[in-house]
């Protein structure tokens, strides 16, 4: 239990201050309160002191003031029975024992027994500069401090070889009854030096003192922090530098004392005996003290309890894989084989799943992989990505599902199109033949799921069904969870929130561009809805995605609100004053230049067209869509003319203050066909089953003249409302 | 005869008591029974001398008071009336202490101290006061003024009440309930509920909420930060509960009451070598210093003496026959005493200026000459020792050891050490569901129960249920003597996950964090979970509950309300007495909620009262979407 780990801190915490202390008078006796001390090439004195105390000590009387305030941090050990509260104590003598190491080690310097045979001593500032910032901006996603000696020189070398084949640093020392890592690894000729990220640092715990101040300094140094801003240089290395103590072997009272200091650098503990564990959390991240004694796992688990972030900088597979690639397609002649569309069943499936049911990285293809398939065949597939974080989030599957799309895609040779169980998917013969398997589909979701959702993926586990049955039988699963997302989104009304979200996404583009995303109005790209834009908020709190209080209604019918009105001001950069959710011709929503379509109006019908980004034919207002496009985008009110989600045409909400869809009287076949079902509803809930047929298409006219006459002949309603302008 | 009181010590002690002819709070308790119906439901109102009137609860008979006051009106009065009593003595208590920091400040209480420099300064920046190069002593005097001003301020607002969040000002002032200054909301509530004022019950309540608002927010809490800067901010600390503490060969002083300007100089006066001497020449080995009340909670808090007893105790502290004298101050002292003290060699002795006693010795304390004051009280008290007989003494074995002082400042350092002091392992420990919640159960001891049996039933319950308790007052001193304060106790009653923080920080399950008027670290300690971030934004959406299962006292009615108002869920053993009024009832049993956060709750049985607060913590949890919780039973 805890109160094991806190009398043996205390207890080491006091032997190490005793052997400070008398080092340190030897020291004074020999050589004089004058004496100067230092480290090697460092510009921060005693880094811990300096950081912490504000100390610049330079010679011995220096040192002094510092043994004599770890002396105030020393408390009693917990007693036997009815104790005193002992975290806040242990915690205390664990600065303390970093306090006094570090007078230790550099009084070893003053008689020059510093560094130790085959060791590195001190890390100099130089070190902290070449390294330490790819340990703060995440290059170098952490490092691990070894203390003690593995059971053998074979686990030694395993377990060093994992943490550097995950480009994580690795300090090696300390001992256990006078057996050293240091020597394990020396006698199995690991080449050892910065170059190799194994590090020794030196045979004995007090040693252990030097990757410990040089993670501080990085706070000085990278975290801007001031000589005595303790709790901040200390916040500093529990936020950004990820580093974790690894204990192979039994402990003693010296090894837990500097532990507890480490722990208040937010460094948590891993020891492969049986130790006492302390899981809950608050000083470090995640839990402080754990022990796992299966070897093959205790470098995953020891990630896992520090967070450490991986980034998986090259993707191993046989073709380039870059954005350049998102927008290569694949045509007929150059494809070896493809999957879904039109051609076989495919579907793609991002599951939340808890950590322990699945192993990162693991890739499993069910069934034939591209070498069992005949040229230009088409193959069914289901691919099923399986994610664990804590905090991961079930509202955050469809955005990572989302992802797919791209991140296949960027690979050289493959073709990906659409969503959910209507992707369709092509491999080229050209990464056939290079060796591109349906497995690097793993590899590559794995890396790009770890890399872009480092914040909510832990564990990434892809499983690839390439048998009918297989397919058939998963996508059951898929295709109910896609409906539970739809239904959550469809069932919401936006009188039934209280808050929108802002979606500023574009604005490096269109700088005063603001999305109002509401549960009714989907994003003008069509790719955020309101819970997406929640979700995207909690990934990323100060991001895009910005909460909106609606506030006091103005004007139900136009969907103005106090609140939307003084978020789309300051989003605005003040250029805007006034928003109309529902509205086209008052303060209407502006565009940034990603819209799935524009809705524009007709003054002689007395009603608006819609078009799709898609269509490449003329229209009743005289320009294409891209002429449009350029006339609205920027960021603009422009009354009349708007940019829209595909979606919303069958929203509720949709243009409303005008009538909405009876104030259609011109729409592309291809928005028709595509939102069919949605359209025939509403017609219906209108009161007016036939509207659908009653807007015209590029079919019956794509001019003003060719327009009317139709809509008189057909009696639609928009002739007959009251006037637009 | 009186029935079994469920404690073992009392019963006892009581059976002596009655073979000596001695009556008891028990005694007369029986006496009083059955309670008036009318007072109990609160529709009994002896405002005006139109009356006394009361209105008929079945509804036959009258349904107003001659004046024309409605049972709305009257039991809204009735409680307004109470909340100002309770508000009244614990701003009082602080003023006291303002008026010594006061005096101290100008060189007049030379035998204060500032014990708590750094809070000091805290405080008196917190006040506005500018503090660059002053001494303690000037900043003690400004520092009295600027606290004795709010006293008396006729506008503007209070100081401490700004560390409440945002949302709880926002809605004291929406609801029309933010104060203004302490004394003038008292006055205002006396005022209104005179005849023919205030008549509509909603209104009247606001003056009620309002005028607690000044205890909790503001007497109360100045009366816990003055006792921290002058007697010093708790620690951690051991001490011993129960009348088994009072010594056979000792001079056994009971200190009794409420203010620690006495009882803190009491405590030094009694280490003093010539009294310590004194007593033994008078044959005894030592003065035994220990406490009644929450008087006894100060010094338990601070130097770690032991409590004798709570305020059901008081009586039969004297029937051992152990105590040479108890000093008593001012409230919840029973005017019973000196009828039971008659019959032994105790001496007692009343202090205050403000509270005497037929048939009481009074020696008058003033601050001025308080260390000779109470070396004189003590001189008294040892040479009554030899006056005690062997015969009559009957001191119980019944002691327990407890683990208590804890503030909201030391919560920081017992979280994270010096340098990384924090409430994030606390929330972290209620996000991740190891610990479902927080309660506070506080209060009196009341005869109407089992002798603080409600206390220990409802705080077993909780604790079993992974809720972190935090006390005060008697309610602390019943689950002190239980063995609940023990850090041992989580092994014992706890549930997994809060054992397991327990056994984190090697804390108790649950927490003495002092007397009455500190049941404002509770709230402190609320705003500190609040800024730590994850549990709510507000008091009101943290998943904590509160409880007064015994109260008896019109401050627990006050305390309970600055609770309520403060956005938290308060259960009472026995009702309020409003239910003769089903709309102030209504109204504050539920209505409320709506616009405070907090309402109130009656629930006799400890076990269910306990379930009702966990079932309320369970809510706030949903509410934020908390995880359930980590070791619940499948």
């Amino acid at each position: 239990m805890s109160k094991i780990i806190a009398s043996a801190a205390i207890r080491g915490a006091k032997t190490i201050y005793k052997e400070a202390e008398d080092s340190l008078n030897k020291a004074v006796k020999e050589k004089g309160e004058g004496c100067e001390v230092k480290f090697p090439e460092t510009a921060f004195y005693f880094p811990m002191a300096y950081a912490l105390l504000g100390e610049e000590v330079k010679v011995l009387s220096d040192a002094r003031r510092v043994l004599q305030f770890s002396k105030t941090l020393l408390h009693d050990e917990p007693s036997q029975k009815i104790w005193l509260p002992y975290l806040g104590d242990t915690l205390d003598s664990g600065i303390s024992a970093l306090l006094c190491e570090e007078i230790i080690m550099a009084l070893r310097y003053l008689y020059n027994e510093e560094p130790q045979k085959d060791c590195n001593g001190f890390f100099s500032d130089t070190i902290l500069r070449t390294l330490g910032i790819q340990l703060v901006d995440g290059r170098m996603p952490g490092f691990a401090a070894i203390l003690g000696a593995a059971q053998d020189n074979k686990t030694a070398v395993y377990i060093v070889r994992e943490l550097q084949k995950r480009s994580i640093m690795t300090f090696v020392g300390s001992n256990v009854n006078g057996r050293s890592i240091i020597d394990q690894l020396l006698e199995e000729k690991v080449e050892m030096g910065w170059d190799t990220y194994i590090v020794p640092y030196g045979r004995d715990t007090i040693s252990g003192i030097y990757p410990l101040n040089w993670a501080i300094r990085g706070a000085l140094t990278f975290g801007g922090h001031k000589k005595g801003e303790a709790r901040e240089c200390l916040m500093y290395c529990k936020n950004r530098v990820f580093a974790f103590g690894m204990v192979l072997g039994e402990l003693d009272d010296i090894k837990y004392a500097t532990g507890a200091g480490a722990i208040n650098m937010g460094f948590p503990i891993i020891a492969d005996t049986d130790i006492p564990e302390i899981r809950p959390t608050g000083i470090c991240t995640y839990e402080h003290v754990i022990k796992e004694y299966d070897h093959k796992k205790i470098v995953p688990k020891a990630i896992e309890l520090r967070g450490i972030k991986l980034k998986i900088t090259e993707i191993p597979i046989p073709v380039a894989y870059s954005p350049a690639f998102e927008g290569e397609r694949v045509r007929r002649e150059q494809m070896f084989a493809q999957f879904g569309g039109k051609y076989s069943d495919a579907f793609e499936y991002v599951k939340m799943v808890d950590a322990e049911k699945i192993e990162d990285g693991k890739i499993e293809v069910v069934g034939p992989e591209i070498d069992d398939i005949k040229e230009g065949g088409a193959v069914p597939l289901g691919i099923v990505v399986e994610v664990a974080g804590r905090k991961m989030q079930k509202d955050f599957e469809p955005i990572l599902e989302r992802q797919i799309h791209s991140f296949l895609n960027e690979a050289m040779g493959i073709f990906h199109m659409g969503q959910r169980d209507m992707c369709w998917v092509r491999i080229s013969k050209d990464a056939k033949n290079k060796g591109l398997k349906l497995k690097h589909f793993g590899v590559i979701l794995h890396a790009r799921f770890h890399d872009v959702f480092s914040a909510i993926t832990d564990k990434v586990q892809v499983t690839i069904y390439t048998k009918q049955e297989d397919v058939e039988k998963s996508v059951k699963e898929a295709i109910s969870s896609y409906d539970e997302r739809d239904e959550r989104v469809a069932g919401m009304t936006d009188e039934s929130v209280d808050l929108f979200w802002t979606c500023t996404l574009c604005q490096s583009f269109a700088p005063n561009h603001v999305c109002v995303i509401k549960p009714e109005r989907i994003g003008l790209c069509g790719a955020y809805n309101w819970l997406d834009a929640k979700a995207s908020n909690e990934l990323n709190p100060a991001g895009p995605n910005q909460p909106i209080k609606k506030g006091q209604c103005l004007d139900t019918a136009k969907g103005e609100w106090t609140g939307v009105n003084e978020a789309i001001n300051q989003k605005s950069n003040r250029t805007l004053e006034r928003f109309c959710g529902y509205s086209i011709m008052d303060a209407p929503e502006t565009s940034c230049g990603c819209f799935e379509c524009i809705i524009a109006i007709l003054p002689e019908a007395n009603g608006f067209m819609v078009v799709n980004r898609e269509y490449t034919g003329s229209t009743p207002a005289g320009m294409g869509f891209s002429t449009l496009a350029g006339t609205i985008g920027g960021g603009q009110q422009t009354p009349g003319f708007m940019g829209i989600g595909r979606l919303y045409i069958t929203s509720k909400k949709f243009i409303s203050a005008e009538g909405g869809l009876k104030r259609i009287v011109w729409m592309t076949k291809e928005i028709k066909e595509a939102l069919a079902d949605k359209l025939k509803e509403i017609s219906k809930e209108l009161g007016d089953p036939d509207l659908i047929n009653k807007i015209a298409d590029e079919t019956v006219a794509t001019t003003t003249e060719e327009l009317l006459p139709y809509l008189e002949k057909v009696g639609h309603p928009a002739l007959t409302m009251e006037a637009v302008l | 005869m009186s029935k079994p009181t469920g404690n073992g010590v009392n019963d006892k002690l009581i059976a002596i008591a009655k073979e000596n002819n001695i009556t008891t709070v028990w005694d007369r308790f029986m006496l009083q029974e059955p309670h008036c119906g009318f007072g109990t439901l609160g529709i009994c109102c002896k405002i005006c001398n139109l009356g006394p009137c009361r209105i008929d609860p079945f509804g036959e008979g009258a349904q107003v008071g001659t004046c024309g006051a409605d049972a709305d009106t009257i039991s809204a009065r009735n409680l307004a009336r109470n909340t100002a009593g309770g508000a009244s003595c614990h701003s009082d208590h602080g003023r006291d202490l303002a008026l010594t920091l006061l005096e101290l400040g100008r060189g007049k209480a030379k035998d204060y101290f500032i014990k708590d420099p750094v809070k000091l300064r805290k405080l008196a920046i917190e006040f506005g006061l500018k503090i660059d190069g002053k001494d303690d002593l000037k900043i003690a005097e400004e520092l009295g003024e600027r606290i004795l001003r709010e006293y008396g301020q006729q506008e503007g607002e209070l100081t401490l009440i700004k560390r409440a969040p945002k949302k709880q000002i926002d809605t004291w002032k929406k609801m029309n309930v933010y104060p203004k200054g302490i004394d003038i909301e008292v006055v205002e509530t006396m005022a209104r509920t005179h005849v023919g004022v205030d008549n509509e019950y909603k209104h009247i309540i606001e003056c009620a909420v309002r005028t607690s608002l000044v205890d909790g927010w503001g007497g109360s809490m100045i009366a816990t930060d003055l006792s921290d800067i002058l007697f010093g901010s708790p620690k951690p600390i051991r001490a011993e509960v129960n009348l088994g503490v009072l010594k056979e060969d000792e001079v056994n002083v009971l200190v009794h009451g409420h203010e620690p300007t006495l009882s803190d100089i009491i405590v030094t006066a009694s280490q003093d070598k010539e009294l310590i001497e004194l007593a033994k020449t008078n044959g005894a080995k030592g003065i035994n210093l220990a406490g009644i009340c929450c008087t006894a909670a100060e010094i338990l808090m601070r130097h770690g003496l032991p409590m004798a007893g709570n305020f059901l105790q008081q009586e039969l502290a004297i029937v051992t026959g152990a105590v040479e004298a108890m000093v008593v101050d001012i409230q919840c002292i029973m005017p019973s005493l000196p009828d039971v003290a008659k019959n032994y060699h105790t001496k007692l002795i009343s202090t205050s200026p403000k509270a005497k006693f037929k048939g009481i010795e009074h020696i008058e304390f003033h601050e001025k000459e308080a260390l000779s004051i109470a070396k004189n009280i003590l001189r008294q008290a040892i040479e009554n020792y030899k006056n005690r007989s062997s015969k009559k003494v009957n001191i119980p074995k019944e002691k327990m050891t407890i683990v208590a002082g804890f503030t909201m400042e030391n919560i920081f350092h017992n979280l994270g050490g010096t340098f990384r002091g924090t409430y994030r392992p606390l929330n972290d420990a209620i996000i991740s569901g190891r610990i479902r919640g927080v309660a506070g159960v506080v209060g009196c001891d009341n005869p109407k129960n089992e002798s603080s049996m409600c206390h220990i039933d409802m705080v077993k319950h909780l604790v079993k249920n992974d809720v972190l308790v935090v006390q005060t007052g008697c309610s602390a001193g019943a689950c002190g003597q239980a063995g609940l304060l023990t850090p041992e106790a989580a092994f014992r009653y706890a549930g997994d996950g809060l054992k397991e923080i327990c056994e984190t920080v090697g804390i108790p399950p649950v927490l003495h964090t002092g007397s009455c008027v500190d049941n404002t670290r509770i709230l402190t300690a609320c705003c500190e979970m609040v800024k730590e971030g994850g549990i709510g934004n507000s008091i009101d959406e943290l998943p904590v509950a509160g409880a007064a299962p015994e109260w008896m006292s019109e401050k627990a009615i006050a305390i309970g309300w600055y609770f309520v108002a403060s956005g938290i869920y308060v259960v009472l053993g026995t009702p309020l007495r409003v239910l003769g009024s089903k709309n102030v009832t209504n109204y504050i049993c539920d209505e409320i909620e709506s616009t405070l956060g907090g309402k109130w709750a009656f629930e006799g049985d400890p076990i269910k009262a306990a379930q009702l607060m966990v079932e309320h913590i369970d809510k706030k949890r949903k509410a934020l979407k908390l995880n359930s919780l980590m070791y619940a039973a499948a």
